[in-house]
């Protein structure tokens, strides 16, 4: 059991990791003024964006791994321009899996942060506001700062969002070893070849993490609400 | 010199209703704008702060806030809010409260001192009392040394021994700093202590507007004093009747002979006024 252990290939979970890392990054950087702006909108299209945001939760992986496939290849204009104009190739690359990955687990991110700045009382950000602040300055010393669990929330569940991939990844990315081969991949095809021990271990590591890191987030919710007196 | 001209269609409890306000009112005074709720005093507030659209004129010393529909944003109006719940920033403490409206150490460290909060400085807002974080809201409000001072309903989520002890501070910052204020209250003595005029709106208009004596004193022709108060039962005892009123927080008896007690239902709102007597004051208990 040991020795099989110690045989185990691990570069598809660090491919997964780096490509939650990456995302996550990308994502949180995108969403935060999307939340905001969704958040302080009160037009009447917010239900269209809303509901724009909410579609990776809702479609099936497939549906999501075959537009943007679709989208991505040499077949679509995009995909086209990004070929031609700027030498990109975005499919079974590890370049097309972070851009497949931004669109699945966009609504994970923006989510949270979205409701997070919600439940912020208004008074205190017009209280910034009427201090002469600007929207952008609010946002980063009066908002950001008072909606720490959420942004703990959407961080860490975009991640673990992403790590947790198959369907998008699977057709975006093929299963190229060292390239595009995450850990979910490969554990479907240990079942493949029936390699029910390497399965066990990679599905056994997988399940320890995601407890670990949901309990981490619960534990620092429960820590930072008591702190800040409840206000969020 | 203060100038109001705004109108604004509000949805109130009793459907549409249309805002329209007329002021003029001078530099360093202190009023206090009143009414039922509903009646548009949040509003007329939130449209002075330019946190609400309105159509209309608003300038203040010569520099134009609202124009039309064209408002200036509430950054660049420089001027102090406090709000019925704090609305502190709970992440920085009760100094950076006050410096993230401006870098015046000095001036942040003065307004503390004055308010007994020198001490609490390095506190964060959620360890202290109702009473503390409004002070720290008015010191907050004070930074930019505003044009124009609005409160809505500062003191109303207050005790009465700790809403007392604001109203003197409210008092002493406004005769240091000499700012405009506009305040919200339901409170009657508030009014009386704190604002050299009174404005009470009511379904969107001025309808009244004077000095605090002249609008909170409710008796008429000679009557001595009056309260109004709230009919809560009328019982029969032998030939008379006897009513019982709620007026504030007590609860008094009047006698009524039966044609009153006809014209009268539980529930109506009353004035009890009396001329012949000459009221007794006696001392109730220490000062605060």
């Amino acid at each position: 059991m040991l020795e099989k252990v110690m045989a185990l290939e691990f570069a598809p979970f660090l491919i997964s990791f780096k490509l939650a890392f990456i995302t996550t990054l990308i994502l949180f950087c995108i969403s935060l003024f999307l939340a905001w702006s969704l958040a302080q909108s009160r037009s009447r299209f917010k239900p269209i964006f809303e509901a724009i945001t909410a579609l990776p939760i809702v479609l099936p992986p497939s549906v999501l791994g075959f537009y943007i496939l679709y989208s991505l290849s040499f077949h679509s204009p995009i995909g086209r321009f990004f070929q031609d104009v700027l030498g990109i190739k975005l499919v079974f690359n590890f370049t097309g899996l972070v851009v497949a990955s931004c669109f699945y687990s966009l609504p994970f991110m923006v989510q949270p942060l979205q409701s997070g700045f919600e439940a912020l009382p208004k008074n205190m950000l017009e209280a910034s506001y009427i201090a002469g602040k600007s929207k952008l300055k609010t946002l980063f010393f009066v908002a950001l700062p008072n909606i720490k669990p959420a942004l703990m929330s959407a961080i860490i569940i975009t991640f673990a969002h992403t790590v947790g991939e198959f369907g998008v990844v699977l057709m975006v990315g093929g299963s190229i070893p060292g390239e595009t081969k995450v850990a979910s991949v490969a554990i479907y095809e240990m079942v493949e070849i029936m390699d029910y021990t390497s399965a066990h271990i990679y599905s056994g590591l997988m399940v320890l993490m995601s407890f670990v890191v949901l309990l981490c987030v619960y534990i620092f919710n429960r820590q930072e609400s008591h702190r800040l007196g409840g206000i969020v | 010199m203060i100038k109001i001209e705004v109108e604004k269609e509000l949805l109130g409890s009793l459907g549409k209703m249309n805002l329209h306000v007329n002021l003029a009112i001078e530099a360093q005074s202190f009023v206090a704008l009143s009414g039922q709720s509903g009646s548009g005093k949040t509003t007329l507030l939130r449209i002075l702060a330019g946190l609400e659209e309105a159509k209309g004129r608003i300038v203040v010393e010569d520099e134009v806030w609202l124009d039309g529909f064209k408002a200036l944003p509430p950054q660049k109006r420089g001027i102090g809010f406090v709000f019925q719940d704090y609305a502190l920033f709970p992440n920085m403490s009760i100094l950076d409260n006050l410096l993230f409206v401006r870098q015046d150490k000095a001036l942040a460290e003065e307004l503390l001192s004055m308010s007994e909060l020198l001490e609490l400085a390095h506190r964060k807002p959620a360890t202290l009392s109702g009473g503390q974080k409004q002070r720290v809201s008015l010191c907050r409000a004070m930074m930019n040394r505003p044009k124009l001072l609005l409160m809505d309903e500062p003191l109303s989520a207050l005790d009465p021994l700790m809403r007392n002890k604001l109203q003197q501070e409210i008092l002493s910052l406004h005769k240091t700093f000499g700012t405009t204020t506009i305040m919200v209250s339901h409170d009657p003595s508030e009014m009386y202590r704190l604002s050299s005029r009174v404005v009470v709106l009511s379904q969107g208009k001025v309808v009244q507007d004077g000095d605090a004596k002249s609008v909170l004193l409710r008796t008429q022709g000679s009557q001595k004093f009056s309260f109004e108060g709230e009919l809560l039962d009328v019982i029969k005892v032998d030939v008379i009747y006897i009513a019982i009123v709620a007026i504030g927080q007590q609860i008094v008896e009047v006698v009524l002979d039966a044609s009153e007690a006809l014209d009268l239902q539980v529930g109506d709102r009353v004035n009890i006024g009396t001329k012949a007597f000459a009221p007794i004051i006696t001392f109730q208990k220490e000062r605060l």
